[in-house]
């Protein structure tokens, strides 16, 4: 066989997509939730290229292109956020930072 | 089939005639550095201290592979692995001269030619990082995650500059693989200016030349940018707790990246393999060379310095003279013109490498960094505009 | 020779993202992610995307995964501890999860137009000089914005992480 069929990458992207939702809820560190997160961009991005090959279309690329800005410029501010969080509550575990629950 | 079968010879001669340049780049660097010093460097082993990378290596397999207790295994293996791999990969892409034939079957002196062959070798430089920050931090000691990083954060840091230094001969060459790169620097202007990248173009490249000289010296961790592995600041850095073949693996991607780095300069601002003056004239220089190379050997074999040199210089004088003779073979001229110009322009590069190591006191790195950031990174911004404007201006 | 590459690649991004998942130590975490997004590069250039496998590893492999290993290393951020909050979404998660994906693959197979099939080389549609053409072209303005957007994210980024002078 040749040819793979394109609905084999959308399923591809839709258990990668998976995989990240299931990091992000059940992980505790708050690291490993940020990286759950850029595997979910990552997946989508896949879902962008197949479907540019699909319509023979070269936006599909711009558009994962821009998500990988985003994804780096939201990397850039998230982390300075968790260290800043590290810094003030000595804790990477996000059950542990609750001082604003009732 | 054809295809693998000649592909597999090319990867099989490219790697072969790789990892000896980089034993004996270590022997050059030795010699050269010594000499600068004004010492004389290794001669026991071997006449001249030749065998000296043959004695280094049967010391590097020999030694205890010490794996110590407290290490992250998994990372503490697989960081000089990474090392080492990423950076006999870039060798892949690089085209050492123009399309030959071999026997009547057409094939280029190249392993494989990417349309995106620049950006692959950026690509692996990225993740070159991985090998070095891993290798500081799975040893599981506070000096080595320091130097590691230190490097790592450097490595980052002068990556910027050196890639919109590349970005500016593009530009100018309009392509991206480094076959089109090379070819579209062929040619000469007034006759007699060859049109490389420094000398061509609405904007010479020089300053671009120099800026991805020196952010190379900082991505290789050569001086004056080698702080993290400095021996007398911290105890050896990233490699400290390394032994044996893996410390081997590591010195060996050190030196696989500088010459790396030396072949993107050659292709991308010297002009690959093109000569530096016309052709019929400049088909003579590598005689020349040798015949001069066997000149010198046989006037210092007439009163050496060692008894047993009486036999060995005029050696190398006949087998300099026998090279010279290859040039004149018109079925072995295509191939070895173009690897004579190349592997000179590189070697000399290489020289500047060693050159400025021997000469240049090392940088601290607060001063590293803020050199990065405040000086180079717009510096090569500045390049990048201007090349950009005249280009725009001045139509390709 | 395609399918056996798709299907390589696939796997070792499948293992890599469960490794991301079931991993206790951050830092293996982020080099299954570094993986994941290495296997997913040469699916790009299965697709004919070579311009963005490259980006896909320049900057996300190359530049933000090492941004993570950095906090990581830095932060000293050791092994998760486990905690047994919710017998019930131990049990049901993994079926819940099981029934996302079949439901997605049944959308994906019985609802979409028939696709084309992905072969190698075929269509090599984004090469740097077709992205470049379109991206200064019909898309400028977004370009433009998202070099403001990385500017807001350096300068937030150096306000947060620096430290207090007292």
């Amino acid at each position: 066989m040749h040819q793979v069929p394109l609905s084999w990458y959308l399923i591809l992207s839709a258990i990668l997509f998976a995989l990240g939702v299931a990091g992000f809820l059940y992980r505790r560190s708050i690291i490993t939730v940020f990286m759950s997160i850029e595997l979910m961009l990552n997946a989508v991005n896949l879902t962008f290229i197949s479907f540019s090959y699909q319509l023979r279309q070269v936006d599909g690329h711009i558009y994962a292109f821009f998500v990988m800005v985003v994804a780096a410029a939201e990397a850039a501010v998230g982390l300075a956020i968790i260290l800043t969080v590290f810094k003030n509550r000595s804790t990477l575990q996000i059950d542990e930072i609750d001082s604003m629950k009732l | 089939m054809t295809f693998i079968v000649v592909s597999l010879i090319k990867i099989a001669l490219v790697m072969a005639f790789f990892m000896t340049t980089l034993a004996y780049l270590q022997w050059i660097e030795r010699k050269v550095l010594s000499h600068i010093q004004l010492r004389v460097g290794p001669r026991r082993v071997g006449p001249h201290g030749l065998l000296q990378p043959l004695a280094d290596v049967v010391k590097l397999l020999t030694k205890e592979d010490v794996m110590p207790s407290y290490v992250n295994r998994f990372f503490y293996l697989l960081a000089p692995a990474i090392a080492i791999t990423l950076c006999l990969l870039s060798i892949a892409v690089m085209p050492f001269g123009p399309e030959i034939s071999v026997f009547g079957y057409r094939t280029e002196m190249q392993i494989t030619d990417l349309n995106i062959g620049i950006l692959f070798v950026l690509a692996v430089t990225s993740i070159g990082v991985y090998g070095i920050a891993l290798g500081g931090w799975a040893s599981n000691n506070k000096y080595s995650l320091i130097g590691g990083l230190r490097s790592a954060a450097q490595m980052v840091s002068y990556e910027l500059p050196m890639s919109i230094a590349i970005v500016a001969p593009l530009l100018l060459l309009n392509t991206l693989s480094f076959r089109h790169m090379v070819e579209n620097q062929g040619g000469y202007e007034f006759g007699f200016l060859p049109r490389w990248s420094i000398f061509q173009g609405p904007w010479p490249q020089i300053f671009g030349f120099i800026i991805y000289l020196i952010a190379a010296f900082a991505e290789t961790n050569r001086i004056p940018f080698d702080l993290p592995e400095a021996e007398n600041e911290l105890v050896a850095g990233y490699h400290t707790e390394y032994s044996s073949m893996k410390f081997a693996s590591f010195f060996m991607a050190e030196y696989a990246n500088m010459t790396t780095v030396c072949c993107i300069a050659t292709l991308l601002f010297l002009g690959g393999w093109h000569p530096l003056f016309p052709a019929p004239y400049s088909n003579f220089v590598p005689v020349v060379v040798f015949l001069l190379l066997a000149g010198v050997c046989f006037y210092h074999g007439l009163n050496p310095a060692r008894k047993w040199d009486n036999i060995t210089l005029p050696i190398v004088g006949v087998v300099a003279i026998v090279l010279a003779l290859l040039f004149f073979v018109p079925v072995l001229n295509t191939i070895l013109i173009p690897i004579f110009w190349f592997v000179s322009k590189v070697g000399f590069l290489l020289f500047v490498f060693i050159w400025v190591r021997g000469t240049l006191p090392r940088f601290r790195y607060d001063q590293l960094m803020k050199f990065a950031w405040t000086f180079l990174f717009p510096a090569a911004l500045i390049n990048l505009l201007i090349t950009g404007f005249l280009v725009a201006v001045a139509g390709h | 020779m395609n399918t056996i590459l798709f299907l390589i690649f696939a796997i070792i991004a499948v293992a890599c993202g469960l490794n991301l998942v079931l991993q206790k130590h951050p830092i293996s975490s982020a080099l299954s992610l570094v993986g994941v997004m290495a296997s997913l590069a040469v699916l790009y250039l299965q697709l004919g995307a070579e311009f963005l496998a490259a980006v896909q590893v320049i900057v996300y492999a190359g530049a933000i995964m090492v941004l993570f290993v950095f906090v990581i290393m830095l932060l000293n951020a050791g092994a998760e501890k486990s905690s047994n909050k919710s017998w019930f979404a131990q049990i049901i998660g993994l079926p819940l999860l099981l029934a996302f994906v079949a439901v997605m693959g049944f959308l994906i197979e019985a609802f979409l137009p028939p696709l084309r099939a992905a072969e190698f080389g075929e269509w090599v549609g984004g090469s740097a000089q077709q992205i470049g053409r379109v991206l200064f072209t019909e898309y400028l303005l977004p370009f433009e914005v998202t070099s403001i957007l990385i500017l807001i994210a350096i300068v937030g980024a150096v306000v947060l992480a620096r430290k207090e002078i007292d």
